[in-house]
């Protein structure tokens, strides 16, 4: 048996009511590549925060090099050897690499002055086992997955030997992603032990030695690779029963007419060639990994994104969109992912936000009508359940999942024809994604046509009757009826076909 | 006060709204409130220092010297609203001046003429919107070059020197200079008041405003747009347009003040405005509009620079050396703005709990 680097004891970690990670149990050998595996939500991110000492466990110990550690802050995870490198890239874009590399070290180090040689020295050092960057260029001109290297050798400047990767190759290629494998099997022979996690099966099995699986917040099992196959880790990672109550389908749906077809939608970067139809009163679910361009589909359907090539037939007529103000009018709307950056106005009143979408529903002769706006809003607030005070309150003072509906009211208060959700109870708590998922069903029952992009399998499979699965950019591959499981989604979506092989 | 007790309040979000209670406590919790207070502490502490304070002509001279002025500051709290930012403000103004007063020295009539004074300065703003919304450079920036630029417009049309335009007939000048009689005896009032033409076009102008800023849906897409631009983009607002528009708001009424002015002085001296717009951003915000955007209002800002002109009257009549009133104005924006972040973040405060 190989001494262990890590080792993580019965960790448990509550978000208030909702428990992240309940008694969680993992170890990690010297010099070995150990893959992290579940789905989102299941609790990866929550457990490396905690060994990062970015959150602080409930309960439980870690162990570091076979001695018990309390990791409080990042500063103290540095000095034991930890390095995080986080999903999204975090570097400063107007700086240099060297500069950027060193910046965590010139922080625990406290001089006064920098030593501006030793630090390019000491940088061009760390990245000359790595790749070919040049320690003066400014970090925002390298592409991304030289950033992707930078944010390595940043954790790397601290001398760690355990460096946990984030879906290192969510943003890259697959021939920057095959640079990344060189690397990291560089660092394995240098004896540094690798937590990696990612969703995509095939590197998975290509490059790590071992495989963890977490599902809930709670730990499932940990295979070694040459001892499980890529079938077994997706039925581990989705193995559970629907514990949400979803509305019935529609049973008509796959007869019923075409509401709007969307024919080889290119934006020219992260949407290939996509086609698909929608059809009248049908929740039609988009699944995919993040980064895989369900966003930016929707984006272009919606002309808020400018398309390369593609048309959107609506109701017998090509409405492809200018944009968004259009797509509008022409009856099609989206609600956006990011609920606080884009969704609701926090600042501005309930009744104020859900007018936003077409002010001129609520006017007259060009001015405002408090009353048609106070009566729209009280109407929609009223059917979707919004529990709310006044209506002159600012959205801010709404919980997530009201906040969510008064963006859902704000969609609404324009009758669509057709709604494109993006992620639309993320962040919402048990109660209220019931509630929405009711809402959306009853809208198809109306005959709006519904697509509901979500990174949550089991709300795909609740509530949709269809579902497109993304992977790079394109669709590859519709499940539906009795193959609408979470194992025929996540395999398209890492990449394989639903019958075994590779797809590629 | 009427204006602000109302459905002023609609557009005040977080602050007034959620101080729960009547709406005698909604009205005391809001900025315009507090202004008022401060303007009226003062005018009280100076009736004792100085015997003149109350006056009427001292009152007029004060309304006077901020009205022309308080036009503009409508524009600026339109575009700091709109999350955006003119330094440009001071040369307009006299760019209006110069451009009406040349092409009346042209021979061109007074009206004519301040409608060109002020169809350059919208020009003026077509010319920086285009840089803010077609290429996406900052206003700030964008406005710091166009203050530069239009000054030296000023003086290259100018030759440096001012034009004198007593000529001018005496019914254009009746709009900068003259007077109407207000007879309020039958109220009780002691006298009849000469209110000054300039002052009634300002009152026009801040009741015009105030009421399209709380209910036109044009300005209601100023606020979701400055509020937040990405969340308004994903509603459909098409946010360059609302930005544009106001950029050219705010430089065609900086061209009517301009002719405003050339009608009250006769002349149009090409240094005019210097400085102006430090003074109009400050009454702005005094008067409760962000520098972030999505909020603001008009009553407010007219407060705001009330509040500015007060003092300076009120430094003068106290004999303060004109060298340190500039001092005493910074110092008073500085404690405005403070305090108002003050009670703003602890209300913020108090609002999350309640959410939580």
């Amino acid at each position: 048996m190989q001494p262990l680097a890590l080792e993580v004891r019965n960790v448990s970690k509550n978000f208030g009511p909702v428990c992240a990670l309940d008694g969680v149990s993992f170890s990690l050998r010297k010099g070995e590549v150990h893959a992290l595996m579940g789905e989102n939500g299941a609790g990866k991110s929550t457990l490396m925060n905690i060994i990062d000492g970015i959150l602080r466990p409930d309960g439980g110990e870690i162990l570091v090099d076979g001695r018990p550690v309390e990791i409080a802050s990042p500063q103290k995870a540095h000095e034991l050897g930890i390095g995080l490198v986080h999903q999204e890239i975090a570097l400063c874009p107007d700086i240099s690499v060297a500069e950027n590399i060193s910046m965590a070290a010139t922080n625990s180090r406290r001089a006064w002055l920098m030593d501006y040689r030793a630090l390019r020295d000491r940088a061009g050092q760390i990245l000359a086992s790595l790749a070919e960057i040049d320690p003066q260029a400014l970090v925002g001109e390298l592409s991304i997955s030289e950033q992707q290297i930078v944010e390595i050798a940043k954790a790397l400047a601290l001398d760690c030997s355990i460096l946990i990767l984030d879906e290192p190759t969510a943003a890259l290629t697959e021939r920057e992603a095959g640079k990344l494998f060189g690397i990291i099997a560089q660092l394995k022979a240098r004896g540094i032990s690798i937590i990696y996690i990612s969703h995509r099966m095939a590197e998975v099995f290509a490059h790590c030695d071992r495989i963890s699986v977490l599902r809930d917040g709670r730990y499932i099992c940990t295979e070694e690779v040459s001892g499980t196959t890529q079938e077994e880790i997706v039925r581990r990672m989705v193995g559970r029963h629907l514990g949400d109550i979803f509305p019935a389908k529609n049973p008509d749906s796959a007869t019923a007419p075409v509401l709007m077809s969307v024919g080889g939608l290119s934006d020219g970067a992260r949407v290939r060639d996509v086609s698909f139809e929608l059809r009248r009163g049908e929740v039609l679910g988009i699944a995919g990994l993040i980064g895989a361009g369900r966003t930016e589909i929707a984006l272009g359907i919606c002309g808020l994104n400018r398309l390369t090539a593609g048309k959107i037939v609506f109701e017998g007529h090509e409405v492809t969109p200018r944009d968004y103000a259009q797509s509008i009018s022409n009856g099609i709307v989206y609600l956006s992912e990011d609920r606080k950056g884009a969704g609701v106005f926090v600042d501005l009143p309930i009744a104020m936000n859900i007018s936003a979408l077409d002010i001129d529903r609520v006017s007259a002769a060009g001015f405002v009508s408090r009353a048609k706006e106070q009566a729209q809003a009280k109407g929609l607030a009223d059917q979707l359940r919004l529990k709310r005070g006044s209506l002159d309150d600012a959205a801010s003072t709404l919980s997530g999942g009201n906040q969510q509906k008064v963006a859902l009211a704000k969609l609404l208060s324009v009758c669509p024809k057709a709604i494109i959700l993006d992620e639309p109870t993320r962040g919402v708590d048990v109660g209220a994604k019931a509630e929405i998922h009711r809402i959306l069903r009853e809208l198809a029952t109306g005959g709006t046509g519904i697509v509901a992009i979500s990174s949550e399998l089991p709300e795909l499979i609740g509530l949709c009757d269809r579902v497109l699965v993304v992977h790079e950019g394109a669709i590859a591959g519709e499940v539906s009826g009795d193959d609408l499981n979470e194992e025929a989604i996540m395999r398209l979506a890492s990449g394989l076909t639903i019958e075994g092989q590779e797809a590629r | 006060m009427s204006v602000a007790s109302g459905t002023g309040e609609e557009l005040r979000p977080v602050a007034a709204r959620n101080a729960a209670g009547g709406s005698w406590r909604n009205i005391a919790s809001m900025r315009e409130f507090g202004l008022v207070l401060i303007i009226l502490a003062l005018c009280v502490a100076m009736s004792f220092a100085s015997p003149y304070f109350l006056s009427w002509g001292n009152f007029r001279a004060m309304l006077m010297s901020f009205s022309i002025e308080g036009i503009v500051v409508v524009g600026m709290t339109v575009l700091l609203i709109v999350g955006a930012i003119d330094l440009s403000v001071g040369s307009v103004v006299c760019f209006a001046m110069v451009v009406a007063g040349t092409a009346f020295l042209a021979g061109i009539d007074p009206w004519t003429a301040s409608l060109a004074g002020i169809a350059a300065s919208a020009f003026i703003g077509v010319a920086m919107a285009s840089f803010v919304t077609l290429i996406g450079l900052h206003s700030f920036i964008v406005s710091l070059a166009f203050m530069v630029i239009v000054r030296g417009l000023c003086l290259a049309i100018t030759d440096g020197r001012p034009l004198s335009l007593f000529s001018l007939p005496p019914s254009f000048k009746f709009v900068g200079q003259g007077t109407v009689p207000l007879d309020l005896r039958s109220l009780g009032f002691a006298q009849v008041y000469d209110v000054p033409v300039v002052i009634l076009i300002f009152l026009a102008v801040v009741v015009v405003f105030d009421l399209l800023l709380r209910k036109a849906t044009v300005f209601r897409k100023v606020f979701y747009t400055g509020s937040n631009e990405k969340a308004a983009q994903y509603s459909g607002i098409r946010t360059n347009r609302v930005k544009f528009f106001c950029i050219v708001l705010c430089s065609g009424l900086s061209g009517v003040a301009g002719v405003l002015y050339m009608a009250r002085f006769g002349a149009a001296p090409p240094t005019f405005g210097v400085g102006m717009e430090l003074n109009i951003i400050a009454a702005a915000v005094i008067g409760g509009a962000s520098l972030k955007g999505g909020s603001g209002t008009i009553l407010g800002a007219i407060l705001g620079i009330a509040l500015l002109s007060v003092v300076s009257s009120s430094l003068t009549l106290l004999d303060v050396p004109p060298v340190w009133q500039d001092v005493i104005r910074g110092m008073i924006l500085l404690a405005a703005v403070t305090i108002d972040h003050l009670l703003h973040t602890r209300k913020r405060a108090r609002g999350a709990v309640r959410a939580g």
